[in-house]
């Protein structure tokens, strides 16, 4: 087959012709399951942030108290924090009080512009993260998303997390400071029902994604959290365990084998590309997503361990 | 813009599309400032020289390599202004030019955003270090990798002034040239190249190259010794 340049252009205008448009948003589907005495889970999709889906892929939680209604998390955009207080507030018969904001990651909390800030709480770490971060963030996801977006601000929480509890009308909350799928991760322990809200911490059935990781101290409060007297545990994308243990185990078991194995691949030679393409064990094979986050990860990743492994070569006149 | 680039790049030689040109990155542009593309040629025999083509960015050609003695493969890793077309060119000894490609979503900034060691401002103290390693592969040839620490300024943003490094040779060590390469600032911050050239165990490669400012650097990568096979490509 022999193309003219003209043929070669058409050829290329026509991939043009399947770029995607900018995404028109419907409306988000909140659904809230029981999962515990008086907390409910509002799943997200276990996909990419993509225009199918609004960026609603985090999992999301409501906790009623005798004082008013607690959010976990309030998702990517000020449409979808709208519409998960209505959902919220009419489920509970009471008013949001308060609204927990895990990380700095938009699927998780950029939804917060929705809410006055004197009710939004975050680690410091999270909200110093989020104003140097923030904004960039903000902008990847109206380039993603187009309209879902429209409206939502970048926003601070208003109050810092100091304190390890919160006690709402008589139900107090645990709140753990910790880290490694960022610099600041919050996870929570409600007593009252047993479960632990991991945060991105904790992935299910879902592979982690690795942007602001930080592998060692990501596996310390991985161990940290199931040392922790807990009962099911409210992974930050994928499907509730009720067990307590899978989730937290099979976490751990992906950032082991993800850093093992790009430490190994960096040894053998191989290129960010074929790393990309490294075969995934079977094991993970619920995981949804791998693929996606294991390029995402050999992004993230590798040029550290490229410049902590491969040798000095330079020879000076 | 394509055209354009086809006019200038290829002349009056015939261009066609060839799917065994392999052109290979991931799914999404996770670091536009880094994204890594593979260009695999080595289904074509004859190839002389191998051009990595960025269609939409303001400096469109990344890489020029000519594989004297290697086989047609280059990976690197390229910055990306926006959704584009990457392509990777081929041309035989007839001259004939073989092209293959596909498009990859970028959101944008890449070449608009001054790199971090800039903003870092320790690209001095680190500038021309290099890293890196030779593995023995199957048929007499050893996969090489090399980084060298550069900024790869594209003369695009602020008063920055371009500042690239322009030419890489690889050879052996009788002072044969395996491949040689020019450069452009489409090329990442700190540029990474992964070749195959020929040699075997025991063999050292020396790198020479050179940057706009006319420094030159050299790099003398030593065969690892007990490492594994690639499990690479
Ligand atoms: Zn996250």
């Amino acid at each position: 087959m022999i193309l003219s340049r003209r043929s070669l252009l058409g050829g290329v205008a026509a991939l043009g012709a399947l770029a995607s448009k900018p995404a028109r948003a419907a409306d988000y589907a909140i659904m809230p399951e029981p999962i515990g005495e008086g907390l409910w889970l509002v799943r997200g999709a276990d996909a990419p942030i993509a225009a199918d889906n609004g960026g609603a892929i985090a999992n999301i939680a409501i906790i009623a108290t005798p004082a008013g209604t607690l959010l976990w998390d309030c998702g990517p955009s000020i449409r979808y924090a709208r519409a998960l207080r209505q959902v919220a507030e009419q489920l509970t018969g009471k008013p949001v009080v308060r609204v927990y904001v895990s990380h700095l990651h938009p699927d998780h909390g950029l939804g917060l512009a929705a809410f006055d800030p004197a009710i939004v709480a975050a680690l410091p770490g999270t909200i110093d993260a989020l104003r140097a971060q923030g904004q960039g963030y903000a902008d990847g996801m109206y380039r993603l998303l187009g309209d879902w977006m429209r409206g939502t601000d970048l926003v601070l929480p208003g109050r810092t997390i100091v304190a390890a509890e919160e006690a709402f009308g008589g139900r107090t909350l645990r709140l753990l400071a910790l880290s490694g799928h960022s610099a600041a991760d919050l996870a929570l322990i409600d007593p009252q029902s047993g479960l632990l809200l991991g945060g991105d911490l904790v992935f299910h059935d879902r592979a982690p994604s690795t942007p602001t990781a930080d592998l060692g101290t990501w596996r310390a409060s991985l161990d940290r959290l199931k040392a922790l007297p807990h009962g099911g545990v409210v992974p930050g994308h994928g499907p509730f365990d009720p067990g307590g243990r899978a989730a937290i185990d099979q976490t751990r078991d992906w950032i082991d084998w993800l850093d093992a194995t790009l430490t190994q691949a960096v040894r053998d030679g191989i290129d960010m590309v074929e790393a990309g393409e490294i075969a995934i064990p079977g094991r993970f094979a619920t995981m949804a997503a791998a693929r996606y986050e294991v390029q995402r990860s050999v992004a993230h990743l590798y040029p550290a361990l490229e410049a902590a492994l491969l040798p000095r070569v330079d020879v000076r006149d | 813009m394509w055209a354009a680039h086809a006019r200038t790049l290829f002349g009056d030689d015939p261009v066609r599309f060839d799917p065994r040109v392999k052109v290979v990155f991931p799914m999404i542009a996770e670091n536009q400032r880094a994204f890594p593309v593979v260009i695999d040629a080595r289904a074509i025999a004859g190839v002389v020289r191998m051009l990595l083509l960025v269609d939409l960015n303001p400096i469109p050609v990344a890489i020029d390599y000519r594989p004297v003695h290697a086989a047609p493969y280059v990976a690197t890793r390229i910055k990306l202004d926006q959704r584009t077309p990457v392509r990777g060119a081929v041309q035989l000894a007839s001259g004939a030019w073989l092209v293959s490609g596909g498009w990859v979503d970028a959101a944008g900034g890449g070449c608009s955003a001054p790199p971090v060691s800039r903003v870092k401002g320790d690209w001095a103290q680190h500038l021309g270090e290099m890293r890196g390693e030779a593995w023995p592969m199957a048929g007499g040839l050893a996969r090489l990798r090399l980084h060298v620490r550069h900024p790869m300024d594209t003369g695009l943003v602020d008063n920055i002034a371009t500042y690239h490094l322009e030419a890489l040779r690889v050879k052996d060590a009788g002072g044969r040239m395996l491949g040689e390469m020019d450069i452009w600032a489409a090329v990442a911050e700190d540029p990474a190249i992964t070749l195959m050239v020929e040699g075997g165990a025991g063999d050292a490669f020396t790198v020479e190259a050179r940057d706009t400012n006319g420094r030159d650097y050299r790099a003398l990568l030593p065969m690892a010794r007990q490492s594994p096979m690639p499990g690479g490509r």
